[in-house]
């Protein structure tokens, strides 16, 4: 039940009723369709998120104004069973421009029968972002840190209710 | 239980943006809340548990302050993130063929 705070990964899994094959298609063909809208690094609301189905390639929102936030390089393409990208987005909810300090996500697609996929996220190397935690010390107590935080969190939770 | 869901109580949640703006003892944060002190006590046991604030002793009292590796708070709120990113994904795969 505990979540101990040295654990430097996210992992969680879901099971879908379609085939791994269509699975993978419509987590990286939808992904607009499926990242939480309220994760927002623009000034402007999103118009749409779009994931490169490539290595190299970029995730990125583009906002109704056309501005662009990319907040992702895909490290891994292998359909239908695997994709590994990277998180370049600080604990602040910012753009991580030390690209050496992101963390990645890898999503794995798992064949349970023809009909059913298993998909396993792993979100690690989370502690990679406090490298820079250190010298945000004093930011985390002015508007961009623990109260925006807790906004963010209050804003949701309150969606949710 | 996660940093999310120890945040996901109002009071809870107040309790600990009192606690993030500085460091404070139990009753201090009973004083300015409409609730016990027990029941602070309790909701601050759990925030602990979640990694979300540290304690230590001064004299009698335990003061409560925020843990502020930050890593608590960024994992419950990727935690979060990519439930709700399975959750809507799960939703639009299942949806008729014709659709995606």
């Amino acid at each position: 039940m505990t979540a101990p705070v040295q654990d430097t990964s996210v992992r969680t899994e879901i099971v879908v009723d379609a085939p791994q094959e269509r699975a993978f298609r419509v987590f990286t063909e939808n992904f607009d369709r499926i990242k939480p809208r309220e994760h927002n690094m623009l000034a402007v609301d999103i118009a749409e998120s779009v994931f490169e189905p490539r290595v190299g390639g970029r995730v990125y929102d583009r906002g109704v104004d056309g501005t662009e936030c990319r907040w992702a390089r895909v490290l891994a393409y292998e359909p239908p069973g695997r994709i590994v990208f990277t998180w370049d987005i600080n604990p602040y909810w910012q753009i991580e421009t030390d690209l050496d300090t992101s963390s990645e996500v890898e999503v794995r697609f798992i064949a349970e029968s023809p009909g059913r996929t298993r998909v396993e996220l792993e979100h690690r190397n989370l502690d990679r972002h406090g490298d820079g935690w250190e010298g945000m010390r004093e930011g985390v107590r002015g508007g961009d840190g623990w109260p925006l935080y807790l906004r963010r969190f209050a804003a949701v939770t309150v969606e949710d209710g | 239980m996660d940093g999310w869901a120890a945040l996901a109580d109002p009071t809870r949640r107040l309790v600990f943006e009192l606690v993030v703006a500085r460091p404070r003892a139990v009753g201090e944060l009973a004083a300015q809340l409409p609730v016990t002190r027990p029941a602070v006590s309790q909701h601050l046991k759990l925030l602990k548990t979640a990694g979300l604030v540290l304690d230590h002793a001064e004299g009698t009292r335990r003061i409560y302050r925020v843990n502020r590796d930050g890593l608590a708070a960024l994992r419950a709120e990727l935690d979060r993130f990519w439930n709700q990113t399975l959750a809507n994904f799960k939703q639009l795969v299942e949806q008729p063929q014709e659709d995606a």
